[in-house]
């Protein structure tokens, strides 16, 4: 079974939400949609204070290249266009919308029917991406009609769908495909044709037999899917290292997986994909799990953007129990931890995850011992151990000579460190020290 | 035979000595670099601390850019403050500057009393990594993070971190306005101003834009942007700009009338004497007493 050559490791898996089915989150009196749910530019706001909408209406337009547009998750009015803090009590563009019943634009198709052919040329599929304001739903949120889009004297030749989870605990993308194998299926085909590859190679790991056997299964009604079980090791679902698991390429230091021939999709975003080019539905939802040891149900459920943090666990749980210690936005390894659970969702979100004070503490650091393990541990190939020394030392165009924006932020080096240094947050800091510096060298 | 030897190394070397010592010599008067002198005697006299206060990359560079320029226009040396100044325009020929003396402020009243914590960070003990995470521990996003990433910035250790209010202290017998922490702070919390006659200053100890009332939610403390200061003052030094005041300091002749007017006590006064005791008729709107009871980061 494949997988990735370099570095991994095998965190707890935690998975104790995958039999909970995908349940709708209730509507709440009021959301409040952030104009930037996306990476790159914020959205302009094209709706003003009173002015009444629909379910799916166009509120936030894209005006900058890497931009994504915005539409209304509920039907009701404009309360007012401010600002919002955000989970981490920052301030972005909002635009506030007060809950009025639950109104959709004619233009959607709502109908439970699945709709499987699609007759449109890539160009149009592309353009529908856009406007429907589809993003990638695995984590980066980066806007799908660029990602589609491929430059001039580039060529596709793998389409890959990451089905990988390898985050502990999460298990939104287990449900979708276990509830919408088709839809998906669907979306993978427009996905094939809009890049124009012969094949999509879908590649889950096996500690999801269900997925893969009913995926499998699934994909023998479609033309050119492929469904690729992989040996489990995290960070499985980024993106470099699924490319490696699967076609054995490796992306090079500071290139795109286009460089080496590759797209790669979340599988969740093909889902969005389906409902945005088949039934004309703008990405206004996101499965969302809610989860923890100790708390007393897991969940998963289908969240209008938009509805806040608080809402999502008062639904869930009441209230959250009082040996809290962290709630994380996304998964124990790479979401962050949130200070205020007031925000409101965005695209992309995949998960709350409530975690009990005695695990949510940092033991205490203790001197590098030069194990080893870091660089043992690092999917890169990267000397977090070295970085950790060149940062706190402000050598930070030395750590840039090793590589350092390589990183891909997974946590393998903070996991597997005994002496547990702060590694990552280490390289963090050099890494946005590096990204000034080349900035500064820009001008 | 071995004293043959010996003697026979003594030449050899000794030979090889002599030869490239003539070599060296006329190679070194060939390649000579010409230098000014004065270049060495004005690096003497300067602090040597290469605090990199006069933007330039160390107390040599800034010799040079002296030398190269021939007078002290646009060029002063923040750490050696007037007494340097003079000595350098004694060896220049050309009158000191008159830059007025600096020194950092904090720009933050947010203490733990008056912007208490709403959660607890336990990741990299770095502001410039904090402030890239997240608001810091206060609800505040413009505040002081209290990570220390200026007291580790200062050449001259004159920062510590007060452990009852978390703000950063600054002790001015040692601060010579260098700008360094000024520069490593990811917040923009500490600013550059006038020393001011006898170390007296007025200025905003606080950098939120965000309207009052978020403002005022986050810290008890927090310049609301009211523009009572404003209208107080009689020099035209304040200006109120997205929600925050600011006291221009070479406009400001140090009244105090903004610091009686502010509501919240985010306007500090330090190192004036005791106020007089006013009449009881005047005294009753508006005493002294928002501004007492903050912290003091003067010390």
């Amino acid at each position: 079974m494949k997988t990735f050559a370099m570095g991994g490791i095998h965190p707890e898996e935690n998975k104790i939400s995958t039999s909970a089915a995908i349940e709708q989150m209730p509507l709440p009196k009021q959301v409040v949609v952030l104009m930037n749910q996306h990476l790159g530019a914020p959205a302009t706001p094209v709706v003003a204070k009173g002015d009444k909408v629909k379910v799916g209406q166009l509120i936030g337009k894209a005006e900058a290249f890497m931009c994504a547009n915005v539409h209304s998750p509920v039907s009701g009015t404009v309360n007012k266009v401010d600002v919002c803090k955000d989970p981490f009590g920052m301030a972005k563009p909002a635009i506030y919308i007060d809950v009025e019943g639950d109104e959709w634009e004619e233009s959607i198709d709502r109908r439970p029917e699945i709709k499987r052919e699609c007759n449109l040329e890539p160009k149009q599929i592309v353009d529908k991406l856009k406007e429907m304001g589809i993003v990638g739903l695995g984590g980066a949120t980066f806007p799908a009609h660029i990602k589609y889009s491929i430059p001039e004297g580039k060529k596709a030749e793998y389409l890959i769908i990451n089905a990988v989870e390898c985050e502990p605990y999460l298990t939104s993308d287990h449900r979708v495909m276990l509830e919408h194998a088709e839809e998906i299926c669907i979306g993978i085909s427009i996905l094939r044709k809009a890049l124009g590859v012969p094949n999509a190679y879908v590649g889950i790991e096996n500690n999801k037999p269900d997925c893969i056997a009913k995926m499998r299964e699934t994909a023998t009604k479609f033309e050119g899917i492929i469904v690729e079980p992989l040996k489990m090791k995290y960070p499985q679902g980024a993106e470099k290292q699924l490319i490696n698991a699967i076609t054995g390429r490796k992306v090079p230091s500071g290139k795109l997986p286009i460089d080496v021939g590759c797209v790669v999709s979340n599988v969740g975003t093909t889902f969005a994909v389906y409902e945005a080019v088949q039934k004309n539905k703008p990405l206004i939802e996101n499965i969302l799990t809610v989860t923890g040891k100790h708390l007393p149900s897991q969940h998963n459920y289908q969240v209008r953007i938009g509805i806040s943090y608080a809402d999502i666990i008062k639904q869930a749980m009441g209230e959250l129990p009082a040996t809290t210690g962290k709630v994380i936005s996304g998964g124990p390894m790479m979401g962050k931890a949130m200070c205020n659970l007031d925000a409101p969702t965005v695209k992309g979100a995949s998960s709350v995850l409530v975690i009990d004070e005695d695990e949510a503490t940092r033991a205490r650091e203790t001197a590098c011992i030069r194990c080893g393990k870091c660089m043992q541990a690092c999917p890169m190939g990267l000397e977090p151990y070295l970085f950790s020394s060149l940062v706190r030392n402000g050598r930070i165009e030395e750590a840039g000579e090793h590589n350092i924006l390589d990183c891909i932020e997974c946590g393998c080096c903070f996991f597997s460190c005994p002496a547990n240094k702060p590694l990552l947050d280490e390289i963090r800091l050099g890494k946005n020290k590096m990204r000034a510096i080349l900035a500064a060298k820009k001008k | 035979m071995e004293t043959n030897f010996f003697l026979l190394a003594v030449l050899v070397l000794g030979v090889t000595g002599a030869v490239f010592a003539v070599v060296l010599y006329f190679v070194a008067q060939k390649f000579k670099v010409e230098e000014d002198p004065l270049i060495d005697k004005i690096a003497e006299v300067l602090p040597g601390a290469n605090c990199g206060g006069c933007g330039k990359a160390g107390c040599r560079a800034m010799a040079e850019a002296f030398v190269k320029q021939g007078d002290m226009e646009g060029l002063s040396c923040p750490a050696g403050g007037p007494a340097v100044a003079a000595k350098v325009a004694e060896l220049l020929g050309c009158a000191a500057g008159d830059a007025a003396p600096k020194v950092a402020v904090v720009r933050c009243n947010g203490s733990c009393a008056n912007a208490p914590a709403k959660n607890r960070y336990d990741g990299l003990q770095s502001c410039a990594f904090a402030a890239s995470l997240y608001t810091g521990e206060s609800a505040c996003s413009f505040g002081c993070l209290g990570l220390g990433d200026c007291v580790r910035s200062c050449s001259f250790n004159g920062i510590t971190i007060d452990p009852e209010t978390g703000l950063p202290n600054i002790n001015y017998d040692i601060c010579v306005g260098c700008g360094g922490c000024v520069k490593s702070c990811p917040r923009n919390v500490l600013e550059l101003r006038n020393r001011g006659v006898k170390d007296r200053r007025v200025y905003v100890a606080c950098r939120n834009t965000e309207k009052g009332g978020v403002a005022r939610k986050a810290c008890s403390a927090a310049c609301i942007g009211c523009g009572k200061c404003e209208k107080e003052c009689p020099f035209g030094a304040i200006k109120v700009e997205n929600n925050l005041a600011y006291i221009d300091f070479n406009l400001c002749k140090s009244c105090r009338k903004c610091e009686q007017a502010c509501p919240t006590g985010a306007i500090h006064a330090v190192n004036f004497p005791p106020r007089p005791a006013r009449a009881p008729e005047a005294a009753a709107p508006a005493p002294a007493a928002p501004a007492a009871p903050a912290p003091n980061q003067e010390a």
